[in-house]
């Protein structure tokens, strides 16, 4: 009887399904529907547009082979080449400079005695707060053909800024608190009691660094090697100021769209670089995976001893470091309001006033808050309903893992891809949501797309942490399911709500990528007036430009800081109990 | 038509390709006090979250209170539930969580607010509604979880592995709370435990399960005098294993001890046939016993484990090499008979309390 049960497999009982699950499953749908127009449909109409049949070629069969046979011919042509071997060796670089320095960096936060280390971390931090190219503008002011060292610059061998020298200089700014906080991170995660064992053992320092310290971060390396090369293989904005004639892959996308309209050309370009960054977050989640068993919760945290010497030269470091990247975002604060560099140097507000309001650029700004708050609210609730779905409600078992992997492939787009793909997407006539190219709105739903990984999984990460019985114990007291949603999950999550808030302002305010190829006059941006500025050679507004986002992103930053002062003293009482 | 407030029939739960449980039939009574025991992995808590609807039985019924309840969602059931981490909400006082359930109900704020102060005096805790859970003691919020649970006056209280996290000695005074509480409201309850004292303790009926079945469904004392298999009577309690050979008319040869068991303790196996005899520590007389009685035993004390107002003594038995007794002798046992290592000892076996199974099973 049983044996026979087995064989025939009867079909599995299923549950009713409750109309608030029912309601949650259609949620759930919705969210996937948005990542497949935002970002799933962009995507795959590029991978056609690649392949497409050049103009005049045969219809019918013979199109999809000469199609491929295009696209193999245009990869293999010698200008695209070059441009594909600057790309990997300029990356390359910048990685193998960025990642030991940001290593000693991370190293003295994390495990020396060092003072002022919270100052030293929010200095390094500072540069996130501006558009990357904002070190490019720096650089030409250092370094630039009017630039005050700029004999210092040819003294090292170098015929000038503009070209590969400029870009991995400036990149190494970039990318550096990018690369530094993924570092901290696995460097602050080291289990104390590894250490006394080896110290129990008579393990020099210089063995107990190779044996334990370095592989123990291994994985931080890994994912910041890999973090850094695709930031710098993908961002465009630094070539296009101080690259000169030196071609990489971004500059030709972008050269070939805006610039030759070639858009089946612009898109093979853009699968070359969508190819990196689909490895590093394939690695990198194979990486994450393993690393999940490496610290056990019964570590014991890693407190840094006091050694006179060690500290001071860890100091000695950081302060070397922070005084640089001090110098080179002070230098585009100080450009802006010199009034006419490099010969008179007296503080004004002429670029302000000549170069962004006359030029008719306050509304960019506008244009940028509005983008950035718009983002900030409309991409906090998409993660969070989205988080919260995917985590706290049942059925809809085989979506769940589609979900999941639509939710993490935004990080491995790039920022230009996915803005040509928006192109390619909403510009084409046939599509019903043709209406919204060049709006605001649809602005929004690039910007969301582009930073949604990150939001999702500090979401899912503070929904994983909240006991999972949550929704049970609410569905045996009879208790509908949002409204345990309402008066639990959501007031234990505001803080985290408030953080992944913030990252969508910042980053909505900065970006310059994806949204550069859907602006129209009206719609034009902060980040993308820099470009134009620059492009138009008026140096001293595009500095200008970069320093207001600067001081926005600052400004809003310390508004989230007070809001979330203020929020814990008002809902998040029950965190510190007073027994 | 049976008395059964729960019934569970045929329940099979398959993941993939393993089985998880296999064919469960269990009915309970109301007002019982029933516990699952088993190892980890054993399926007891699945088995348990099937009953709230928590998880879904690949095929198989669940009947309460004559209602089919087999394809109803966890809302549509009537339970209380209590999980190892009490899943209290940090963010509410101890009153809201206690008054979770009742808010929804629409009662006035003045009935919910007598119930909840109520329920928390019920459980010992009367006047700390407005406390946070992280300002309690892991048994305080134990005790709230259990009220919050309560709260709803549910037919039947669902208790997964509530004292796992607790001290020892809390752990004690929490379960005999518990039990009293039960007994007090009547109300039918389940409670998932892995551990065997717990179980006995507690419990009108145990469920022991092994490998998604069941092994034995009894009282505490039918499960701790009566192993239905060499699983359960290892499980629960400690035991000796002796190797024998069946020589029939329940006659058994062991060493060169021939004992025999009871009619009733296990079936007559075929004479000779491998089996294993199971006996208790406590499972012996002590004192003056007739030299010639065939189930006298004298020994060799090899070992001795202190355990507190009793002691685990290890001893070489004559006439049974290689297969040392674990038995047990009071504190005050040990004195009067001057128990030590390497002492001599002599003993009768109570071979009525021996339960035989054939030796491929016990392996």
């Amino acid at each position: 009887m049983n044996a026979m049960a087995a064989a025939v497999r009867p079909v599995a009982l299923r549950q009713r399904v409750h109309w608030a699950d029912r309601v949650g499953n259609f949620g759930l749908l919705g969210v996937l529907l948005l990542l497949g127009v935002g970002l799933v449909a962009p995507l795959l109409l590029i991978l056609s547009k690649a392949v497409d049949a050049p103009e005049g070629a045969a219809v019918s069969g013979a199109s999809a082979v000469s199609g491929w046979s295009a696209f193999a011919a245009y990869l293999a042509s010698p200008a695209l080449l070059t441009s594909l071997w600057h790309s990997v060796w300029v990356s390359l670089l910048v990685t193998a400079i960025v990642l030991p320095l940001a290593f000693g960096f991370a190293y003295a936060l994390t495990r020396s005695c060092m003072p002022a280390k919270p100052l030293m971390r929010t200095l390094m931090l500072l540069p996130l707060l501006a558009p990357s190219l904002l070190s490019a503008i720096s650089l030409i002011y250092w370094f630039g053909n009017q630039g005050v060292a700029k004999d210092f610059w040819l003294a090292l061998g170098f015929t000038g800024i503009y070209g590969a020298s400029g870009i991995v200089l400036a990149e190494c700014f970039a990318v550096f608190p990018h690369v530094l906080m993924i570092l901290v991170t696995a460097l602050s995660l080291a289990d104390a009691r590894l250490y006394e064992a080896a110290d129990a053992l008579g393990t020099g320092t210089v063995r107990k660094f190779f044996t334990i310290t370095l592989p123990g971060a291994r994985y931080g390396l890994i994912s910041a090697g890999l973090v850094c090369f695709t930031l710098v293989i993908t961002d465009f904005g630094i070539p296009k100021v101080v690259g000169g004639n030196f071609n990489v892959l971004a500059t030709d996308v972008f050269k070939l769209v805006i610039g030759q309209h070639d858009f089946r050309r612009g898109a093979v370009v853009a699968l070359l670089l969508l190819l990196p960054a689909v490895i590093t977050f394939g690695i990198d989640w194979l990486v994450q995976r393993r690393q999940t068993a490496t610290l056990t919760a019964r570590a014991v945290a890693l407190v840094p001893r006091p050694s006179r010497g060690f500290d001071a030269a860890m100091t000695l470091y950081c302060l070397t470091i922070v005084g640089l990247v001090l110098a080179m975002f002070g230098m585009a604060v100080f450009a802006s309001f010199a009034k006419l560099w490099p010969y008179n140097l007296t503080p004004s507000l002429d670029h302000y006033v000549s170069g962004l309001v006359d030029g008719e650029l306050a509304d960019a700004l506008v244009n940028s808050l509005k983008l950035a708050a718009s983002t900030a609210v409309v991409g906090t609730a998409v993660v969070f309903v989205g988080a919260w779905l995917l985590e706290k409600t049942r059925g809809f078992d085989a979506l769940r893992p589609v979900v999941r992997l639509a939710a993490m492939l935004p990080m491995a787009v790039p920022g230009l891809v996915l803005g040509l793909g928006y192109i390619f997407f909403f510009n084409a006539p046939s599509n019903p949501l043709n209406g919204l190219y060049q709006t605001l709105p649809l602005m929004v739903l690039c910007t969301v797309v582009h930073f949604y990984t990150t939001g999702h999984l500090t979401m899912v990460t503070a929904l994983k942490a909240l006991d999972a019985e949550f929704e049970a114990v609410s569905a045996s007291l009879k208790v509908p399911l949002y409204k345990t949603l309402w008066r639990v999950t959501l007031p234990i999550c505001l803080p985290v709500l408030l953080d992944v808030s913030r990252y969508f302002f910042i980053n909505a305010m900065t970006t310059i990528s994806a949204v550069v190829f859907l602006y129209s006059p009206d719609t034009k941006l902060a980040s993308v007036a820099i470009l134009n500025l620059d492009e138009a050679g008026d140096t001293g507004p595009a500095a200008a430009m970069a320093v207001l986002i600067a001081g926005t992103s600052a400004g809003v930053t310390l508004l989230y800081l007070a809001a979330g002062r203020l929020l814990d003293r008002r809902t998040q009482a029950w965190r510190a109990p007073a027994r | 038509m049976d008395d059964s407030y729960l019934a569970l029939r045929a329940i099979h739960k398959r993941f993939g390709a393993f089985t998880a449980l296999g064919s469960i039939d269990l009915s309970i009574r109301k007002g019982e006090f029933v516990c699952f025991l088993g190892p980890s992995g054993c399926g007891k808590t699945t088995l348990l979250r099937i009953v709230a609807g928590l998880e879904t039985q690949t095929s198989g019924s669940i009947v309460q209170a004559g209602r089919d309840i087999s394809a109803a969602p966890p809302a549509e059931r009537d339970y209380g539930i209590m999980f190892q981490s009490y899943a209290l909400f940090p963010n509410l006082t101890v009153a809201q969580n206690v008054g979770y359930g009742l808010v929804n109900r629409r009662h006035a704020r003045g009935q919910i607010a007598a119930r909840v102060e109520e329920l928390l005096t019920l459980v010992g805790l009367p006047g700390s509604g407005g406390k946070y859970p992280a300002q309690m003691s892991g048994g305080q919020q134990q005790r709230i979880a259990l009220a919050r649970a309560l709260a709803t006056s549910p037919g039947l209280l669902l208790l997964d592995e509530p004292l796992s996290a607790l001290d020892a000695t809390v752990r004690v005074h929490l379960r005999n709370e518990i039990r009293a509480l039960q007994r007090s409201l009547g109300v039918t309850t389940i409670m998932v435990t892995h551990d065997q004292e717990e179980a006995l303790s507690v419990a009108d009926r145990i469920v022991v399960m092994n490998h998604g079945v069941i092994e034995q469904v009894g009282t505490p004392l039918q499960v701790y005098r009566e192993p239905a298999s060499p699983f359960v009577a290892d499980f629960v309690g400690k035991v000796n294993r002796l190797h024998a050979v069946a020589e029939g008319d329940h006659w058994f040869r062991c060493g060169e001890k021939r004992l025999r068991c009871l009619p009733g303790m296990g079936a007559d196996f075929r004479p000779g046939s491998a089996v294993a005899l199971y006996l208790r520590p406590e499972d012996r007389v002590v004192g003056a016993v007739a030299t010639d009685d065939p189930l006298h035993c004298a020994g060799t004390v090899r070992n001795i484990e202190f355990l507190g107002g009793n002691c685990l003594t290890e001893i070489d038995v004559d006439g049974l090499p290689g297969q040392p007794l674990q038995l047990q002798y009071s504190l005050n046992q040990m004195d009067e008979f001057g128990v030590r290592q390497g002492a001599r000892v002599s003993f009768a076996l109570r071979a009525d309390r021996l339960r035989v199974f054939p030796a491929e099973a016990a392996a």
